[in-house]
């Protein structure tokens, strides 16, 4: 945790109420997204319970599973669930732009440039919490492999239609939320907490009643207690009034509702298929009444699930968030053409290639992310400024100087006076944006004191460093009791520009900062690249076993071999 | 393959004691030949070399290079970072003046040391092209990474393997045929920055490291290890075998006493001085401020190590070491301080500019890696924090700390870290198939306070 969110918490604390971290919301909300609030089955491993889903905050759909561990109703749940969500996900792929791309030519080799469908939307989901991730995720494992009749006509227990594909589909896009920054799957746990910081744990920001509580506490209510009424208040048939975002439940309703209910269901059932009187309608009866048992669970978590978009929404989106979502629609363009182009649906595991080319990709779009949140937002900056990653300042002298190449190139040494403490060293890079967008490069060059008088650890740079003289009055100078006060004035810094100028001798017009401007230089790049092109999964080396098996796709690790313990 | 492998037999030096006195450069040598045997005949693709800290692997490698060139196999040597490169093309350059080496950097402006220019047989270019015809050819994984469309190399020597990610050697082992993979398995894991869960336990994880992946698929490849750390002094090699290295020991080059450190003014009784006597006794030295919460940059512990490195340099520290007959001034550029955290280094560095000093290296265990001192000053991981969270427990960060020396080593930490850590004990989830590593850092920090708390002069600046 970085020093100045650990100062916003402390300053939470102390307020009572959560303390913004942004000023801008980095996160892309779509106009209609579509909300997936789910629940499970204590004790067995992705049983849904339940789910209120939809893209109407007024008008969810109740999903349940009356007796979880009947596979058959379980399956009748994801028929729905796939009846309400694939439509959603398919409305979007039809509406495209042609963007242009450079692909390689198969025969030439060259890259040549060709028209590409984009979507110019793709579809969003979101769920409550982190969990709920990692549910969908879970879903999209244990749907995506299952065949429907009509994919295999012999397969022993065909899957409803739609199941398999929005297996895939789920899977897709649990994978993209791997990806940082990312928005096509958002929990708004993590979305709130990113903008937001509470005066309690990150662990206790995942529930997501407690969040909401410090973020917009009841008039008068210090977060905190708000907070401690969302995690515990009951009413009076012992229902906590703020569930569990799940998809997890409150054991004490399980135990003393929804089992009881689910008995009374079984029992109704037994009765009805055995054509005892009435028992069809208390099968009913009994159905009715877990529903409103499950929604009771679910429907506040929904409302939580909207409130907390709505104070999302209070923020304006980040200037180069369309950007990276962007990136998002070409990931659920490329998925749709996957579909469309009939190919299988995604290996259980990554091979070698495919594993680092998503790490690889992973770490380009985390640094991405930093540097675009420190960009577009001056709070985010002051926390990498503070962390000694960046320094923001006045220019208070611009020396012109040349590079000793054959054609000499501007190199402009520019003096700026910060109160920050960068860790520069000598030659680090550095980077900025012109006031028109534009992105410069720039070389630490060494102090300049702001009486005029070079240090000494200027080396060789100690000549072309003296550009502070004649600064005597820098200004300033009666700064002492500013918030560096014990440190003075703070400190002068020479920057030498190495780009950004255009391609003449003399730089262009209003590339060069000019004395009395205001600058923010970062030591992180702006628009990192990615990593090197990897082989080919058919050429990958001995040292990562060789290219793999396609006889063998499954590439399931061996069993363990039985030892003396296994018949014990 | 092991018990015939002399360089196992010599890392038993409590069996080899047994029956004759323990020579180190024999052992040494035994091992360095059995190395160069299975890299030069051997059958298996690759070779594995583990090297404790300090135990000559730069020059393992410049010796392994040098015959692999002189056999007439085209060789491409495989470094983490810029400044190894250039450290190892220098090296090679040295020892051999009329060996063709070749530089590969990349296209950034000041790409690498100037030093290589006075070298007359070493090429540097940013194209492979200019370099093809070399006997060897030396770059770092990311340079090597981009190269594409050439003949594979008969031979590739990777240094510091272990802190290799293992993408980084998907990237580049289509470049090479065979390879020797050399590094210290106890220092610093590579890292993401990013969550690697979903691939934990699959032998390719691209996160883990790139000699854990290449053994995940090769067990059978012989594996050596260097048995004598030349750097560490006989009073620091026990410790650092004991706890980062608890299966695999090794043993000091020097016997106690070849090394002595002494000062030409007398302590003045203050806590720097009687902590600077004691580690000139023993080797090892804790200063300990009383026990306090604090930020990363605890004011105090940072101005305690830096008063350390200024009485260190007032009172005239001499060294005695088998490297020359004379005592030796302990100057500025034979010490370092190695912290944590980059802010904290920031942190030692603006307190030693205020006293005055300048010309202390002052980094971060990361950067510390591979490099050597005559003393270190170290802030300890855990001094004065709340929490022992995986990054501040990780064992290769205490072990490059407690590893840079070759006289005397101090510690500088707030009291309570012992119950710290009892109350922090490790709660990484267990991954199927990941193989634990021993030790863990929790254990190896309870085993180097137990020793140090031997040698802790408590002080309250």
């Amino acid at each position: 945790m970085s020093l100045i969110t650990t100062l916003a918490r402390m300053e939470a604390v102390r307020e009572g109420r959560a303390q913004p971290l942004t000023t801008v919301r980095h996160r892309h909300l779509s106009e209609r997204p579509l909300a997936f609030v789910p629940l499970t089955t204590a004790g067995e491993t992705g049983a849904p319970l339940g789910a209120l889903v939809g893209t109407d905050r007024d008008a969810p759909r109740l999903l349940i599973v009356a007796q979880p561990r009947d596979r058959d109703l379980r399956f009748a749940f994801l028929a729905e669930l796939a009846e309400e969500i694939q439509p959603y996900l398919d409305s979007y792929g039809d509406e495209v732009e042609l963007e242009e791309r450079k692909e390689t030519d198969p025969e030439t080799g060259k890259k040549v440039p060709v028209q590409v469908e984009l979507c110019q939307d793709a579809p969003q989901l979101l769920v409550p919490s982190t969990a709920g991730v990692a549910f969908v995720r879970l879903l999209g494992r244990s749907m995506r492999f299952r065949r429907t009749a009509e994919q295999d006509p012999e397969t022993p227990f065909p899957a409803p239609a739609r199941v398999p594909l929005l297996g895939r589909w789920l899977t897709h896009y649990g994978e993209r939320a791997r990806v940082p920054g990312s928005c096509l799957l958002l929990s708004l746990t993590e979305s709130l907490s990113r903008h937001w910081a509470t005066g309690q744990s990150n662990l206790e920001d995942q529930h997501l009643g407690s969040l909401l509580a410090w973020i917009d506490p009841p008039e008068g209510v210090p977060g905190a207690e708000a907070a401690l009424r969302a995690e515990s208040e009951r009413d009076e048939d012992g229902r906590l009034r703020c569930p569990p975002a799940g998809p997890a439940t409150d054991p004490a309703f399980d135990n003393k509702l929804l089992a009881p209910a689910m008995s009374r269901y079984d029992a109704a059932r037994t009765e009805a298929s055995q054509g005892v009187a009435g028992g069809s309608a208390r099968l009913r009866l009994a159905e009715a009444e877990l529903r409103g048992l499950i929604e009771s669970q679910l429907r506040p978590t929904w409302d939580a699930l909207w409130r907390g978009v709505d104070l999302l929404r209070t923020l304006p989106e980040g200037a180069r968030v369309a950007d990276r979502w962007k990136r998002d629609r070409w990931s659920y363009t490329g998925h749709r053409d996957r579909v469309r182009a009939g190919e299988p649906p995604q290996p259980k595991l990554d091979d070698a290639v495919t594993a680092a080319q998503k790490l690889a990709a992973r770490e380009t779009a985390q640094a991405q992310l930093d540097a675009h949140e420190a960009l577009d937002d001056p709070l985010v900056m002051a926390g990498r400024r503070l962390a000694g990653e960046a320094f923001a300042g006045e220019v208070i002298d611009v020396e012109m100087a040349w590079s000793d190449a054959k054609v000499p190139r501007p190199r402009p040494l520019v003096t700026i006076r910060t109160e920050d403490r960068p860790h520069l060293a000598e030659r680090v890079k550095l980077h900025r944006v012109t006031a028109d967008g534009r992105a410069q490069s720039g070389e630490f060059a060494g102090h300049a004191d702001l009486d005029g008088a070079d240090e000494a650890d200027g080396s060789d740079e100690a000549d072309e460093a003296d550009v502070a003289e004649g600064q005597g009055d820098a200004e300033g100078q009666g700064d002492a009791d500013g918030p560096a006060g014990a440190d003075g004035p703070g400190r002068a810094l020479v920057v030498r520009l190495t780009g950004g100028m255009g391609r003449g001798k003399q730089p262009e017009p209003g590339t060069v900062p000019e004395k009395g401007d205001r600058v923010c230089w970062t030591l992180f790049e702006h628009a990192p690249r990615g990593g090197p092109e990897l082989p080919d999964a058919e050429s990958t080396p001995w040292t990562h076993g060789g290219p793999p098996d396609t006889a063998a796709p499954a590439q399931s690790p061996q069993p363990d071999p039985m030892t003396e313990e296994d018949y014990l | 393959m092991i018990g015939a492998d002399p360089a196992a037999a010599a890392a038993h030096p409590g069996r080899a004691r047994a029956a004759e006195p323990f020579d180190p450069s024999a052992a040494a040598a035994r091992a360095t030949e059995a190395i160069l045997h299975d890299t030069l005949h051997g059958a298996d693709r690759g070779v594995v070399v583990d090297s404790p800290p300090g135990a000559g692997k730069s020059t393992l490698v410049v010796r392994a290079a040098r015959e692999l060139a002189a056999a007439g196999r085209r060789l491409m040597v495989v470094a983490q970072t810029n400044a190894q490169v250039d450290d190892l093309v220098d090296r090679l350059a040295t020892a051999d003046p009329d060996l063709p080496v070749g530089r590969l950097h990349s296209s950034d402006p000041h790409p690498y040391d100037p030093v290589l220019d006075g070298h007359e047989s070493v090429r540097a270019s940013a194209k492979i092209a200019d370099l093809a015809g070399l006997d060897i050819v030396v770059s770092t994984a990311a340079k090597w990474a981009h190269i594409r469309h050439v003949e594979p190399w008969r031979h590739a020597i990777v240094d510091e393997a272990y802190q290799m990610r293992s993408d980084a050697l998907l990237a580049v082992a289509g470049l090479f045929e065979r390879a020797l993979f050399v590094g210290d398995p106890g220092q610093l894991d590579p890292f993401s920055v990013v969550g690697a869960d979903q691939w934990a336990g699959l032998s390719y994880d691209p996160s883990a490291s790139a000699v854990t992946t290449l053994l995940a698929h090769n067990p059978r490849l012989p594996q050596h290890r260097l048995p004598v750390s030349w750097r560490l002094p006989a009073s620091a090699a026990p410790l650092v075998s004991h706890a980062f290295y608890p299966y695999t020991p090794f043993r000091s080059g020097t016997g106690h006493g070849e090394r002595r450190l002494s000062f030409g003014v007398a302590s003045d009784g203050s806590g720097p001085d009687r902590v600077l006597d004691e580690a000139a006794a023993s080797g090892w030295g804790l200063l300990e401020l009383p026990a306090r919460r604090t930020p990363r940059t605890d004011p105090e512990a940072v101005a305690a190590v830096a008063q350390v490195v200024r009485r260190l340099l007032d009172r005239g520290a001499v060294a005695v070491s088998e490297r020359s007959d004379e005592p030796q001034p302990v100057a500025a550029d034979r010490i370092a301080v190695g912290t944590a955290h980059r802010d904290q280094a920031a942190a030692v560095r603006a307190a030693l500019a205020g006293l005055g000093v300048s010309g202390v290296t002052v980094d971060t265990a990361n950067r510390l890696q591979g490099r050597e001192f005559d003393v270190t000053v170290v802030l300890h991981p855990l001094s004065g924090r709340p929490d022992a969270t995986a990054f501040h427990l990780e064992t290769g960060r205490l072990c490059v700390l407690a590893s840079r020396h070759r006289q005397a080593c101090v510690v500088v930490c707030r009291a309570g870290v012992a119950e710290l850590l009892d109350e922090h004990p490790s709660t990484e989830p267990v991954q199927l198939g990941v193989t634990v590593k021993f030790p863990d850092g929790w254990e190896a920090n309870h085993a180097v306070l137990a020793h140090l708390s031997e040698h802790r002069v408590a002080w309250r600046p």
